[in-house]
C-alpha cells in the first residue's frame, strides 16, 4: 500500500530521444504528416487534433513562435502529468522540440503550477543535461540553423490558468482572465505570437510517434480515439494510482484493474467531467463516449452524492475567474441549491429551475470552466434522483 | 517601515527587475520572489514594482489579489495548505484539518501570533491517490494522519531553535 502505483510501460520503453533525431531527419511537413496519421488529439481534456493544431501554427508567418507545455494540472482527480513529469521529463522536453522544429519556434516555455514547485529543480537539471548533450541551445544536435530552448515558468495558485488562453494571459503578466477565442493561440498566442499549447502527456506521445510511427500508435484505441491514454485513478479503490489503458477501455475494467468491486459510482474527467452510476460502467473511455482528461475518481456504496456534488461546486465557486456572470453567480446559486437538498428543503419545482440554470452556464459561459462545472451536479441529479428526492419528501413530512 | 528598509527593499526589487527584465511578463516572476523573501507583497512593494516596469499600481494589485500564491497581507513563514478536494475529504482531510487547528491553535485562513504558521484550504494539489495531502511552503507531504501533523509541525517549529519546540504557538508572541 505504501509505493504509489505508477504504470507508464510504454514510456519507459522507449529510447531516448530516437524520436527527436528521427524528426530531425524529416521536413516539417512530415513530421506534422506523421502526428496526422497517428489520429492523436490532445490529451489535456478538450481533444484537439494535434496534427491540426500544429499545422495551423506552422502555416503563419514570422519566426518568432512558441511552444508552451500545459503543466498547470489542476482538474481534481488528476495526477498523471505529475507522474509523468517525475518519471520521464526528457520525452516530454523532447515532444516540446520536435513541435518547435514542426512549427519554426524557437523558444519553450513549461507552465508549472505553483503546487508542484518541488518538481521544479529536478525538472531544471533536466533541461540542464539536455543542453549540454545539444538537445537544446544552437544548432540542436547538429541541426544547422534550428535553434531552441525551454524555460520553466510557474504559475502563482489558479485553476483557471489551465485554461490555454488564461495560461498565456498568466505568462504575459496579467490575472488569469481567459480570453475570447477566435482568435486562437495558434495565431494570437503568447505576446501575440503564433503559439502552440499542448498538454504534457500529449508532447510525451509526440516523440513516441515520431519513434515508432504513426501506424504503430494507431495499432491500439479507438478509430476516434487513437492510442493509450494515462489514466490517474483516486477514491475509494484498493489499488489507486497511474495507469496507461488503451483508449476504448470500460470503466467496468478499470474498476476491476484498481480494485473496486462494489462502486456506486464513477466520475469520468474530474470536477468538470460527468458522474456515471454503475448501470453505466459498460461504457467506454474515449473522446466519443466517457470523455476524461485522465481523472477518474470512484465513490464507493457508503458515499453521499450530494456531497459529492458540493465538494466540486465549492471548487468552481472559488475558482472562477469572476469575468462572466453565468459562471460567478450559477455557481454560487447551485451550491446553495445543493444545501437545499441536502437539507431536504429543495422543492422538485425548484430543482427544476437549478437544472435549467446549469444548462445556461453550459451555453452562456465565456470559456470551458464555466461550460462544465454544471455537468457533475447535472449528472448527479439525472442518476441519483432517489437519493435526491428522497430527500425532498423527508421535508414534506 | 523605516527610511532604510524602503531603501533596502526598493534595491532588492531593483536587482530582481534587472534579472528578469523589466517587460510585463516578468511582473509574476518578480512577485513570487518578493512572496517568497517576504511573505507578503506590501503596498510599498507593490509600488516599487510599478514603478520598475512603468505600470500603474493597480495593475500589480490586480494580479497580487488574483492568485492565490501571492499575499498583501503577511503570511507565516510556514504556509500549510491542506487538500479539501473529494479524493483527500473521502481520505479522511477532516481528521487531519481538525488536527491541525488545535495543534496550531488557529482556523483555516488564519496566522499564528507569533507569525510562523498560516493554515490554509487547497484545491486539488495532484496527491489524489495518497490523500490526505498538504503542502507545507514547497514540500508534499501524503497520507497524512493526525499523530502525523504532529511530527510534520514539529519539523517546522525545529527550524525556530529549541527553545520553540514545546511552545504552542499562540504563547510564543
Ligand atoms: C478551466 C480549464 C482548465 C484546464 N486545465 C488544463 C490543465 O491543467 N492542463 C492541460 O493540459 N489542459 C488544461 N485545459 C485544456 C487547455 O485549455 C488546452 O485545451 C490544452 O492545454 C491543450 O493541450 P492538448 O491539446 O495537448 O490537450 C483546461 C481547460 C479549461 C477550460
Ligand atoms: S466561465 Fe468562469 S472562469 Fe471562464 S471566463 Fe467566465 S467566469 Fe471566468
Ligand atoms: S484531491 Fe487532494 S490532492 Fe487531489
Amino acid at each position: 500500500m505504501n509505493e504509489p502505483i505508477v504504470n507508464l510501460a510504454t514510456f519507459a520503453a522507449m529510447s531516448p530521444d530516437a524520436g527527436l533525431r528521427a524528426a530531425l531527419q524529416k521536413s516539417r511537413a512530415d513530421i506534422i504528416g506523421e502526428i496526422s496519421a497517428s489520429g492523436i488529439k490532445g490529451r489535456g481534456g478538450a481533444g484537439f487534433p494535434v496534427g491540426v493544431k500544429w499545422n495551423l501554427c506552422a502555416a503563419t508567418r514570422g519566426t518568432q513562435k512558441y511552444v508552451v507545455c500545459n503543466a498547470d494540472e489542476g482538474e481534481p482527480g488528476t495526477f498523471k502529468d505529475r507522474a509523468i513529469l517525475r518519471a520521464h521529463a526528457n520525452l516530454v522536453f523532447e515532444g516540446m522540440t520536435i513541435g518547435a522544429f514542426a512549427v519554426g519556434a524557437r523558444e519553450g516555455i513549461l507552465y508549472l503550477r505553483a503546487e508542484y514547485t518541488y518538481l521544479r529543480p529536478e525538472l531544471e537539471a533536466v533541461l540542464a543535461k539536455r543542453r549540454a548533450a545539444k538537445f537544446l541551445g544552437e544548432n540542436v544536435c547538429g541541426k544547422q540553423g534550428f535553434n531552441f530552448d525551454i524555460r520553466i515558468q510557474l504559475g502563482a495558485g489558479a485553476y483557471v490558468c489551465g485554461e490555454e488562453t488564461a495560461l498565456i494571459e498568466s505568462l504575459e503578466g496579467h490575472r488569469g482572465e481567459p480570453r475570447n477565442r477566435p482568435p486562437f493561440p495558434v495565431d494570437t498566442g503568447f505576446l501575440g505570437r503564433p503559439t502552440v499549447v499542448n498538454n504534457v502527456e500529449t508532447l510525451a506521445w509526440v516523440a513516441c510517434i515520431l519513434q515508432k510511427g504513426g501506424a504503430w500508435f494507431k495499432t491500439t484505441g479507438t478509430d476516434k480515439s487513437t492510442g493509450l491514454k494515462i489514466l490517474s485513478i483516486s477514491g475509494d479503490c484498493a489499488r489507486p494510482g497511474v495507469y496507461e489503458f488503451p483508449f476504448g477501455v470500460t470503466v467496468a475494467k478499470l474498476l476491476e484493474t484498481v480494485g473496486a468491486p462494489d462502486a456506486k459510482a464513477v466520475q469520468i474527467g474530474g470536477a468538470s467531467g460527468h458522474c456515471l452510476p454503475s448501470s453505466e460502467f459498460g461504457r467506454a473511455i474515449a473522446y466519443e463516449d466517457a470523455a476524461t482528461g485522465g481523472s477518474i475518481i470512484v465513490f464507493g456504496q457508503q458515499r453521499d452524492m450530494l456531497e459529492v456534488a458540493a465538494n466540486f461546486l465549492e471548487f468552481f465557486v472559488e475558482e472562477s475567474c469572476g469575468q462572466c456572470t453565468p459562471c460567478r453567480i450559477g455557481n454560487a446559486r447551485l451550491r446553495e441549491g445543493v444545501e437545499l437538498l441536502s437539507e431536504g428543503r429543495c422543492s422538485m419545482r425548484y430543482l427544476q429551475e437549478l437544472c435549467a440554470l446549469g444548462e445556461t452556464m453550459q451555453a452562456a459561459s465565456k470559456c470551458g470552466l464555466g461550460q462544465s462545472s454544471p455537468n457533475a451536479f447535472l449528472s448527479i441529479v439525472k442518476h441519483f434522483k432517489d437519493e435526491i428526492m428522497g430527500r425532498v419528501s423527508v421535508a414534506s413530512h | 517601515m523605516l527610511v532604510t528598509e524602503r531603501e533596502r527593499l526598493r534595491e532588492e526589487i531593483t536587482a530582481l527587475a534587472d534579472r528578469h527584465g523589466r517587460q510585463r511578463s516578468a511582473l509574476i516572476p518578480i512577485l513570487q520572489e518578493i512572496q517568497r523573501g517576504h511573505l507578503q507583497i506590501s503596498d510599498y512593494a507593490m509600488q516599487v514594482v510599478a514603478d520598475l516596469l512603468d505600470i500603474h499600481p493597480v495593475e500589480v494589485f490586480s494580479v497580487v489579489s488574483f492568485y492565490s500564491f501571492l499575499d498583501e497581507k503577511p503570511k507565516g513563514r510556514f504556509i500549510i495548505r491542506l487538500c479539501r478536494t473529494i479524493s483527500c475529504d473521502m481520505a479522511g482531510k477532516a481528521a487531519v484539518a481538525r488536527q491541525l487547528e488545535n495543534d496550531l491553535g488557529i482556523g483555516f485562513g488564519e496566522t499564528t501570533p507569533c507569525g510562523r504558521f498560516t493554515l490554509e484550504w487547497a484545491n486539488c494539489i495532484g496527491m489524489c491517490d495518497q490523500g490526505p495531502a498538504l503542502l507545507v511552503n514547497d514540500q508534499v507531504h501524503a497520507r497524512v494522519t493526525p499523530e502525523k501533523v504532529h511530527e510534520i509541525l514539529a519539523a517546522c517549529r525545529r527550524v525556530f531553535g529549541i527553545y520553540a519546540q514545546e511552545q504552542k504557538e499562540e504563547h510564543a508572541v
